[in-house]
């Protein structure tokens, strides 16, 4: 009789970690292998390098002001972009995992214009209390 | 019956768009529906991680607007004399193609391990380390050069005492994670070299049988650590 029972017992969990492997491999099935063709990573590659190229020639050529800045901000996102889409395989990901990803750092812009108008304010009292400067 | 239930909720057709979001995220399910635990949990650290790096760069900005006194002018800072000229920036232009290189051998990692291809990751993993920790050497010699110059956390030379504090903050937490990355990329280097996730050897740490993701997982470190780098080369080195 207890043996009957252990016997059934050790179906039963049998039958359960069958289901598991079941439900492991079905889950595994769903999961998307990232492979992609070759070429397209040194594509990837060779932009990266031209773009890093282009923002050492903006500083080597002294460019300044305004369009010092947008030039570094354009080759920097675009590098950023480059380097999220494809090496680490964004683009190809669905919209719930990009956006909870992508979403948050681009909210960290709120937190930037804040500290712009406080450091300005800063450097407000600063100049105030102690003078234009050295 | 369970068995039953779980292939049909994992083959029927998703929505797309924002009713996919609203779909995914929605109900007592998991949100990331083609993404192992793994990889989704990667993203999750990097994506606090890039709120760190984030907060860095934050009060180095706010440092640098709210200073009276002049800031240090990088280019001329990080300059070399090469061959009796002085070039503006130049390690920090090395150091950024060093850097990018290795994440390209990383991408190249990737998509051999997913090809089975043993001997191709390996090599070009450890490639990979081979260029980080690269690196982490010219990073440790700029460190010397500036030191020698008389830069510390509280004052340097040429202007604002921030630039040093922010310099060594910066740099300092982005060499470490070059650092931290290169010794993983040998670890798993090693298991790809070996065998362990075509023979589903259990980690010595977590005792799990390890897959080809792990590489990819690995490659997503990589990537953010030169990421972080684009940010950094950006705004300290360029602005």
């Amino acid at each position: 009789m207890a043996e009957a029972t252990a016997n059934g017992l050790g179906q039963h969990a049998l039958h359960a970690t069958h289901a598991q492997d079941a439900a492991t491999t079905a889950v595994a099935h769903a999961e998307v292998h990232q492979e992609h063709p070759i070429k397209l990573y040194l594509v990837v590659w060779a932009w990266l390098f031209i773009l890093s190229t282009c923002s050492y020639l903006v500083d080597y050529f002294g460019l300044h002001g305004y369009l010092r800045w947008s030039l570094i901000l354009i080759f920097m996102m675009l590098k950023a972009g480059l380097i999220v889409a494809v090496f680490m395989h964004m683009a190809w990901e669905r919209l719930a995992m990009m956006y909870a990803i992508i979403l948050p750092p681009i909210l960290v812009l709120v937190f930037v214009t804040m500290m712009v108008f406080e450091a300005d304010y800063t450097l407000l009292t600063r100049i105030s209390f102690f003078g234009p400067g050295p | 019956m369970a068995e039953t239930t779980l292939t049909h909720t994992d083959q029927a057709p998703r929505p797309e768009g924002w009713q996919g979001i609203a779909a995914d995220w929605a109900s007592d399910q998991r949100a990331f529906k083609n993404v192992s635990w793994g990889k989704a949990m990667m993203w999750i650290f990097l994506l606090s991680d890039t709120f760190i790096f984030g907060c860095f760069l934050l009060s180095y900005m706010t440092a640098r607007i709210s200073t009276r006194v002049p800031w240090p002018n990088p280019s001329e800072v990080f300059a070399l004399r090469i061959g009796g000229s002085e070039i503006p920036l130049i390690l920090i232009a090395i150091m950024t193609f060093v850097l990018i290189s290795s994440s390209g051998t990383m991408a190249m990692a990737v998509n051999f391990g997913y090809r089975r291809d043993r001997r191709k990751t390996a090599i070009l993993m450890l490639l990979t380390a081979a260029l980080g920790a690269t690196f982490v050497g010219m990073q440790a010699f700029e460190w010397t050069k500036l030191i020698t110059e008389g830069v510390r956390p509280w004052g340097n030379p040429w202007g604002a005492a921030q630039f040093g504090s922010s310099f060594f903050m910066i740099t300092g937490f982005h060499g470490t994670h070059v650092t931290i990355g290169v010794i993983f990329l040998i670890i798993i280097a090693r298991k790809v070299w070996r065998g362990d996730f075509d023979t589903g050897r259990p980690g010595f740490f977590t005792s799990r049988r390890g897959r080809y993701e792990n590489v990819e997982i690995m490659g997503l470190y990589w990537h953010f650590v030169d990421l972080v780098w684009v940010f950094i080369f950006a705004f300290f080195y360029l602005w």
